[in-house]
Parts: C-alpha cells; sequence; structure tokens
C-alpha cells in the first residue's frame, strides 16, 4: 500500500511527527556530551548514537514532508516550540551521565519496541524505514544495556544516581508510546499494526524484567500523560533556539 | 552481493562500469558498486519522449552524511555519460542495505586498505547475534584474529574500533549491520 486515504494520511502524520521530534530532540540533548563524555570512547560513541538519532529523524522528516508536501528543512527548524510533538521525556537537558543513560535506556527499549511494529506496517515506506532503522538500533540497545549494567553494579552515589533518575524519568517515559489522535484509525488501517497502549504494557514489562536482572527496584504503575507531547519547558525552549540559531540566521539559504 | 542476471542490457553494463568508477566518499579504498549501494538501473519511456535512467541508491546508514555527496556524484556521472535523455537516483530501503553486499573484490580492498571487512551475518540480525559479531574482527594487518574491541562506535556511522594483540596495531572494521 502506497496511497493513503485522506484520514489514515492525517493520523500518519501526526504519528510521523512525534516519530521524528522524539529522535531529534534527544539526539541534539545527547550530542551535548561530544567533548565531554565521561571516557573518550563513550564520547564517540555518544557522538555516533546522536548522529544516528538525528538522521533518522531526518529520514521521518523527509517521508511526513512527502506526505504533506511540505519541507523537511521546515519541518526541523521552521516551527515554533509549541510545534514539536516528541514526549516530555526529551523536554529535559542531558543532566548528569546517570540521567543521560536512564532516560536512553527507557527510550531506545520504546523505540524498539515501536520500530518491530511499524516494521510489519501495511504503508510500505513507514515499513521499510522501520526494519532499516532496527539494525542500526540494535547497536544502540547493547550500548545503553551495557551501561545500565555498568551503573547499576557500582556502589554508592553512582548506582543511586541511576535509581533516581530512572524513578524521574519513568512517568513522562510513558509518553513515547501514548496513543495520538489517530491510533484507532492507524490500528484499522494496518499502518500500525498494534495499539500504542499494546506496545506501551510490552515496554513496561520489558523494562521491569531488565531492572530486576540487574537488581534494580521495579518501577511503580504508571498511565500515560494526556499532555504528554504537548507539555514544555524552558529547557526545551533553550535548546530549540540553539539547533534552530544557524536556520535562522540566514532563512533564505539554500543547503 | 545480489544475484545478477545472465543477460543485461549492454547500456546497463556501461551504466554499472561507469559507477564502479565512483569512490565511496568516506572509504575511497572501494567504488560504490563495491559497497553495494547501488540497486536496480532501468530504462524506462518517458512521457515527453526519451528515455530516463533509473538508479537505486541503498543508504548504508539511515543518517549517512555521504548519501547526498554519493547522490550528486552518480548523477553527474550518468549524466556526463549520455546514455538516456535524463538521469534519476532514487534512495530506497527495499532491499535495505546491509554489510552482507559488500562485494568479495570490496572486501578484498577494505582489507588492503587497512579496515577489516565486515563479519558476513545473513538476513536475521538481533542483539544475541550482535555480541557474537562484534567479537570477531581480523587484523587487516597481520591477519591474526587475537583482537579486542575497543568501541563498537567510530569515526562514521558505518565504523567501529579494535586492537590487533598481536601486532599491536588499532585497527578499523566495517560494522557488520
Amino acid at each position: 500500500m502506497t496511497d493513503l486515504a485522506p484520514g489514515p494520511r492525517e493520523a500518519l502524520a501526526e504519528l510521523l511527527l512525534t516519530l521524528a521530534d522524539d529522535e531529534f530532540v534527544l539526539g541534539f540533548w545527547d550530542s551535548e556530551w561530544t567533548g565531554i563524555a565521561p571516557m573518550l570512547e563513550e564520547d564517540v560513541a555518544t557522538s555516533s548514537i546522536s548522529q544516528d538519532e538525528i538522521g533518522h529523524a531526518k529520514a521521518w522528516y523527509e517521508l511526513l514532508a512527502s506526505l504533506t508536501d511540505d519541507d523537511a528543512d521546515r519541518l526541523a527548524f521552521g516551527r515554533a516550540p509549541e510545534d514539536y510533538r516528541h514526549a516530555a521525556l526529551m523536554n529535559h537537558p542531558r543532566t548528569d551521565w546517570a540521567f543521560t543513560v536512564a532516560r536512553r535506556f527507557l527510550y531506545e527499549h520504546a523505540d524498539a519496541i515501536r520500530l518491530e511494529a511499524l516494521s510489519r506496517s501495511s504503508y510500505a515506506p513507514v515499513a521499510e524505514l522501520a526494519a532499516k532503522m532496527r539494525r542500526e538500533e540494535t547497536y544502540h540497545l547493547m550500548h545503553v544495556d551495557v551501561w545500565l549494567r555498568r551503573l547499576a553494579e557500582a556502589d554508592g552515589d553512582t548506582r543511586w544516581r541511576l535509581v533516581d533518575s530512572l524513578q524521574a524519568a519513568w512517568p513522562e517515559a510513558q509518553a513515547v508510546l501514548a496513543p495520538t489522535a489517530g491510533d484507532v484509525e492507524l490500528v484499522k488501517a494496518g499502518i500500525l499494526p498494534e495499539p500504542m497502549e499494546t506496545l506501551r504494557t510490552r515496554w513496561q514489562g520489558g523494562v521491569q524484567g531488565t531492572l530486576a536482572a540487574n537488581g534494580l527496584p521495579a518501577l511503580p504503575d504508571a498511565g500515560a500523560p494526556a499532555d504528554g507531547r504537548t507539555r514544555r519547558t524552558d529547557d526545551f525552549a533553550w535548546l530549540h533556539g540553539q539547533f534552530t540559531m544557524v536556520a535562522r540566521s540566514d532563512e533564505a539559504a539554500t543547503w | 552481493m545480489v544475484a545478477r542476471a545472465a543477460v543485461r542490457d549492454p547500456r546497463e553494463l556501461a551504466v554499472r562500469a561507469a559507477l564502479d568508477e565512483i569512490p565511496d566518499p568516506e572509504i575511497p579504498a572501494i567504488s560504490v558498486v563495491e559497497l553495494g549501494v547501488i540497486g536496480e538501473v532501468a530504462f524506462e519511456p518517458r512521457r515527453e519522449g526519451g528515455e530516463l535512467l533509473s538508479v537505486e541508491l541503498l543508504p548504508t546508514f539511515v543518517g549517512c552524511p555521504a548519501i547526498d555527496v554519493m547522490r550528486q556524484q552518480i548523477g553527474e556521472r550518468l549524466t556526463a555519460l549520455g546514455v538516456a535523455d535524463e538521469v534519476q537516483v532514487r534512495l530506497t530501503f527495499a532491499p535495505p542495505w546491509t554489510s552482507d553486499r559488500i562485494s568479495a573484490e570490496g572486501r578484498e580492498k577494505l582489507r588492503g586498505s587497512g579496515f577489516a571487512p565486515p563479519v558476513l551475518i545473513g538476513p536475521s540480525f538481533d542483539g544475541h547475534e550482535l555480541q557474537l559479531y562484534l567479537a570477531q574482527a581480523t587484523c587487516p594487518y597481520c591477519g591474526s584474529e587475537r583482537t579486542t574491541l575497543d568501541n563498537p562506535f567510530g569515526p562514521t556511522l558505518c565504523r567501529a574500533i579494535y586492537h590487533c594483540d598481536a601486532c599491536n596495531q588499532p585497527f578499523e572494521q566495517f560494522k557488520a549491520v
């Protein structure tokens, strides 16, 4: 299937914007570790992963732009902060290394489940892109799982910073797999093969299992916040100012 | 490498030969053909008359910053070849590029320029398999298998960093993906 009726197309456009914005904003936050990560090897790894995320965002923006007759650069750099649709989890700065690991652990596993579902999409361009991204994301999952274990096995402050960050990030991480307004329509058309709530339940089970296997405390029951993709912070407004700076400096420039 | 049909349009062979002269922008030792990023090559009639040469380009990584450079170089080279009235280079993820698409010649040239070729992975690819692949790298300098992974992430998206415990050289491996 490559042609879409207006209803499913609008629902897909909304979903694609969430996928792109999640990857885009997280990629920018984590790219701030370039040069100051805890060790040189990690500097290279985090920079490479962030570049992957921003590359994935670019691909989703391009697909969205082709559906809505828009422009990928405008979508990335030409919107006001309140028009971004990333999950609230991505509203916060990189903070310390424990928070960066905690956020990426929760996000990467949610993204993996979301991409697995989308790789079965009835809409071929989405299925193809998701299948390709999954191969790359395998490296991200391995990387963050190693860090989770490493911080979990550490003593004292390191371990507690991780536990605190996981608990702080958990409620807003639910927004990654919260249903969009077009969820029912997307499922009906097979564009999203399963409802987001099903994916979120699957993700929660996987996360709790990994935490238990690493001797970390379970996280409390959590629902998806209603404003999980519209809530904005001053921190994000600051980041938005940073990542749009070059584009704003010469709006007529061609790249 | 994908299986090739026995009989081909001679123009297609000319196109592939021209593409085989375009180096990968990040690892110039191998061509875009040896890298396996070239998919279908087709000549299609245009509605307004004449023919369109359509070439599929399969990105190695979704976010590979070299893709636009490759696309431009391919377009310019094929336009100069003058075998069709118009050239279109189309990005596609179907089929996805995987590191198994690097040709035997490409693997040998990688080795010759100090890059370990990627481990052959087959169609499936999951986290458990990745751990096994990452543990395997043959030193491109001395051929030893006594190597240690330093970092699964390297200077570009497609490269990992290793150390050879036999000849004490650091080296890079093209990532299995």
